[in-house]
């Protein structure tokens, strides 16, 4: 080691980046400009996603929807969980856009009993649909499962309840069950697939993890390619690259 | 008290293939001639401009591209004694809207008919006798030839830029394309794109079938490309986003990049979009249009009078603005006399997958929406209804448009729909996995057919369109002929799995699966106005100023993607406005 240090030397640095934690423990003012301590003040412990404050869903609807988003896309030796990309965040941003409240489906009545074959016939659009059967969701659970609320059981418990709802063996009295899951299970699927900006698959994470290279939206390169992988990485709609 | 416009010569309703097409003959002529449109306007720039236009939760979540059926759909019931019940959400097909209509949204497949889709009944009639169509088929020949269309065919193909390889110039056999197709006068404008993996298989497990394999020709173009209006075109990259989407590289051939361009902006041509046509207006006697009324913008009623009405909506409101205008007599199922609505045809699409293992790279991301590899050894007449129970027949193909996650990842079969096992589904399946598919005919029949519903009425007050429609017989064991034939050829490629989804017997028609945006009849061609809607000039035989040039002039739905017919039938439409209706406005042929 050299005995002169040029000014940003190694030792220079790590100090500086020291006194960032620091700062935010202290008054902002001390040590630095006020909004430096903000931001270090907001910085989320590594791994965890941005805390997030639902303005559709209330406490009770938020607690059920982490919960089941978990179970339906957990975080494995595939990749990221739902929690972790924020679907959550995702499904409560999207509740608030014309199409979640029925800008694009055919919603007048009369609303008749169908075969599976016309699909969902009723007059709720998106955003009540999952409001709706969350409600008896968790009504179904307390007064059957000891009083419990669905966010409040066993993972294994959980599981169960939404396979029966998939499968039409369990049945909710303002909403078909399978309609229900069916709904919750596709925006649990586009919030962590759809690009970040619109509040899910954060980093792009999800995308990585099932080696989807994004919006690219360019391939001619690689058509008759065979002999190995696509190896690029993918881009969202934002420019950024993962 | 309605806006009253000043006469013009023509009114076009919808600003889609053949609406651009009609507009382009027809100021051509010199006509002055307004295009009413319900959508926004659209162009590449800036609608389609990447990266947004790529957006899977817009296109694909929120159907940016296609008609909200908040505002207009249609509903469906299986039987003529069935209440009907609406199309709530977009599942088995996806009409358009906007300039461009579906013709921005389609994926490129660019077909023409065989010479004997043309004369299904006297050529099934003639080879088998007349039992061979079954009771209450209701299929009937087209009142033109392939050789009445084929300078139409060729003229699209060159307006579009299509890619393909022709089997059959001027009668002579040519290597590496179809050997069972029509005769051409030329080659097509541009050579077939590259084979992507699963087109490049199919070659291979189709010849070892003893099939004959041909590129799929597609109005995607193969490299840089001028139509003869002067229109460019740019090279496909590739990007995966055909079928939902319009297209960011100028590749996708659409009425927004190869016509519109030379019609905007035309003295004798006006374009009104957000303009919502409600009827057609009739004189006292029902015999001539007086004009069209629509809402403009503002949702003012307004009158737009004109000598000439050019149904160029979506097949499905062609029959719908005709029923509902009065123009003809609507098909009655009981007294089968009628003929708006009647013969309701769509087609025949099944999926077969396969899964592979990690050393095989499918990349299910990169699409060309109509490329790929195809036969026709089980379509036309080389279908033999007494040996495979149906009449009709089908194509199988190796086409991958693109996919992406947000619009699904067909799993193998076994893979649950969420958890672990599922998030391993869909990594493998992305990468390693392709599907092709059959696509199948779809014949007409007695019990199929539009109505206006007793109930149900969309955003305007009117009632919507009842789609009466169900599997016959003959579909399903064609889907089960068709399907059986691609999965014993699938094993030729040893998949790991393979997951086929043939139509079981009696198996309904489900409105909540994406299958075709092939909807076919209602208002069809014909040589008898008893059993037509329109002349052989795509005439209406009821009113002789209106003109209804679609998919719903065919009287059956052949085993091709419509739209290289639908786009000829207009040329041919157009030529006989301009050759033969002007000099002598009045009924083209004799009743």
């Amino acid at each position: 080691m050299s005995e002169e240090k040029p000014p940003g030397s190694r030792r220079t640095l790590l100090k500086s980046l020291m006194f960032v934690p620091m700062a935010a423990g202290a008054a902002g003012a001390l040590h630095g400009t006020l909004q430096n301590a903000d931001a270090a003040a907001t910085t989320p412990p590594e791994g965890k996603p941005n805390p997030y404050t639902p303005s559709y869903f209330n406490a009770d609807e938020w607690r059920f929807l982490n919960a089941a988003v978990d179970r339906l896309i957990p975080h494995d030796e595939v990749g990221p969980g739902a929690i972790e990309v924020g679907v959550p965040e995702f499904i409560d941003r999207h509740m608030k856009t014309p199409y979640a409240a029925g800008s694009i489906w055919y919603l007048q009545g009369p609303w008749q009993d169908a075969p599976p074959e016309f699909g969902y016939q009723g007059r709720l659009p998106l955003r009540d649909i999952l409001r709706v059967g969350i409600k008896d969701l968790d009504n179904h659970c307390v007064q059957n499962l000891g009083g419990k609320k669905f966010a409040d059981l066993e993972h294994k418990q959980q599981e169960e309840l939404l396979s029966a709802l998939e499968k039409s063996k369990l049945q909710l009295p303002n909403i078909g069950g399978k309609i229900f899951f069916a709904n919750l299970l596709s925006e649990t699927r586009n919030g962590y697939f759809s690009d970040p900006g619109h509040g899910g698959n954060k980093d792009m994470a999800a995308w990585k993890a099932i080696g989807y290279p994004g919006m690219r939206g360019d391939y001619l390169d690689w058509v008759t390619v065979r002999d190995r992988p696509y190896p690029i990485g993918p881009v969202d709609l934002a420019g950024r690259r993962g | 008290m309605a806006i009253l416009k000043n006469k013009v010569d023509a009114v076009i309703v919808g600003a889609g293939w053949t609406g651009a097409i009609l507009a382009k003959e027809l100021t051509d002529q010199g006509l002055h001639v307004v295009c009413i449109e319900r959508g926004p306007d659209r162009d590449t720039v800036p609608d389609f401009a990447y990266p947004r236009v790529i957006d899977e939760l817009e296109g694909s979540v929120h159907r940016r591209y296609l008609q909200a059926l908040s505002q207009e759909t249609v509903t469906v019931r299986h039987g003529v004694n069935d209440v009907a019940l609406p199309y709530r959400q977009i599942g088995s097909f996806k009409p358009g809207t906007g300039v461009g209509g579906a013709g921005s949204h389609w994926s490129g497949c660019h077909f023409r008919a065989l010479p004997e889709d043309f004369t299904v009944r006297s050529n099934m009639e003639q080879r088998y006798g007349k039992k061979i169509i079954p009771a209450g088929m209701t299929i009937q020949d087209f009142p033109l030839t392939y050789e009445d269309l084929e300078p139409h065919f060729d003229h699209v193909e060159y307006v579009c830029g299509t890619s393909g390889k022709a089997g059959i110039i001027n009668g002579q056999a040519v290597e590496g394309g179809n050997p069972f197709e029509g005769s051409r006068t030329r080659e097509f404008p541009l050579g077939p794109n590259p084979n992507y993996l699963g087109a490049e298989m199919f070659y291979k497990a189709a010849r070892e079938m003893g099939w004959h394999p041909y590129p799929i020709p597609a109005s995607n173009a193969s490299s840089a490309y001028i139509n003869p209006y002067g229109c460019q075109m740019g090279p496909c990259n590739f990007c995966g986003f055909c079928s939902d989407y319009g297209c960011l590289n100028y590749s996708k051939a659409s009425p927004n990049v190869n016509i519109w361009p030379v019609v905007r902006g035309r003295k004798n041509f006006e374009m009104r979009t957000h303009s919502q046509v409600l009827k057609v207006n009739l004189a006292a006697d029902k015999k001539m249009a007086t004009g069209v009324t629509y809402l403009d913008a503002q949702g003012r009623e307004t009158e737009q009078p004109c000598d000439l009405v050019l149904l160029c909506a979506f097949s499905l409101y062609n029959v719908h603005l005709m029923l509902y205008s009065g123009i003809g007599t609507p098909y009655d199922p009981v007294s089968k006399t009628g003929t708006i609505g009647r013969n309701y045809s769509y087609q025949n699409l099944n999926r077969v997958n396969l899964y592979f293992d990690d050393s095989v790279q499918a990349n299910q991301f990169i699409g060309i929406g109509g490329g790929g590899t195809t036969i026709d050894d089980l379509n036309g007449n080389r279908n033999d209804p007494t040996r495979t129970g149906f009449v009709g027949g089908g194509i199988v193909w190796a086409r991958q448009p693109g996919t992406g996650p947000v619009r699904g990842i067909s799993t193998a079969p076994g893979v649950p729909n969420w958890g672990t096992a599922w998030k391993q589904g869909v990594k493998h399946a992305l990468r390693h996995s392709f599907y092709y598919e059959v696509q199948g005919s779809c014949m007409s029949y007695e019990d199929a057919y539009l109505s206006l519903d007793p109930t149900y009425k969309d955003a305007f007050g009117r009632p919507l369109l009842r789609m009466t429609f169900d599997w016959h017989d003959n579909e399903i064991k064609g889907s089960q002929f068709l399907v059986g034939q691609a999965l014993e050829m699938a094993k030729h490629l040893n998949p790991l799995a393979t997951k086929g989804d043939a139509k079981k017997d009696g198996q309904h028609y489900d409105i909540t699966q994406y299958q075709s945006t092939h909807t076919c009849g209602g208002a069809i061609m014909g040589k008898d106005p008893s059993t037509s809607a329109l002349n052989r000039y795509l005439q209406s035989w009821d009113v002789a100023n209106v003109f209804a040039p679609g998919a719903n002039a065919f009287p059956q739905n052949n085993g091709y993607n419509p739209t290289g017919m639908v786009c000829a039938l207009a040329y041919w439409c157009a030529k006989a406005i301009r050759e033969q209706y002007l000099q002598n406005p009045g009924p083209l042929v004799q009743a």
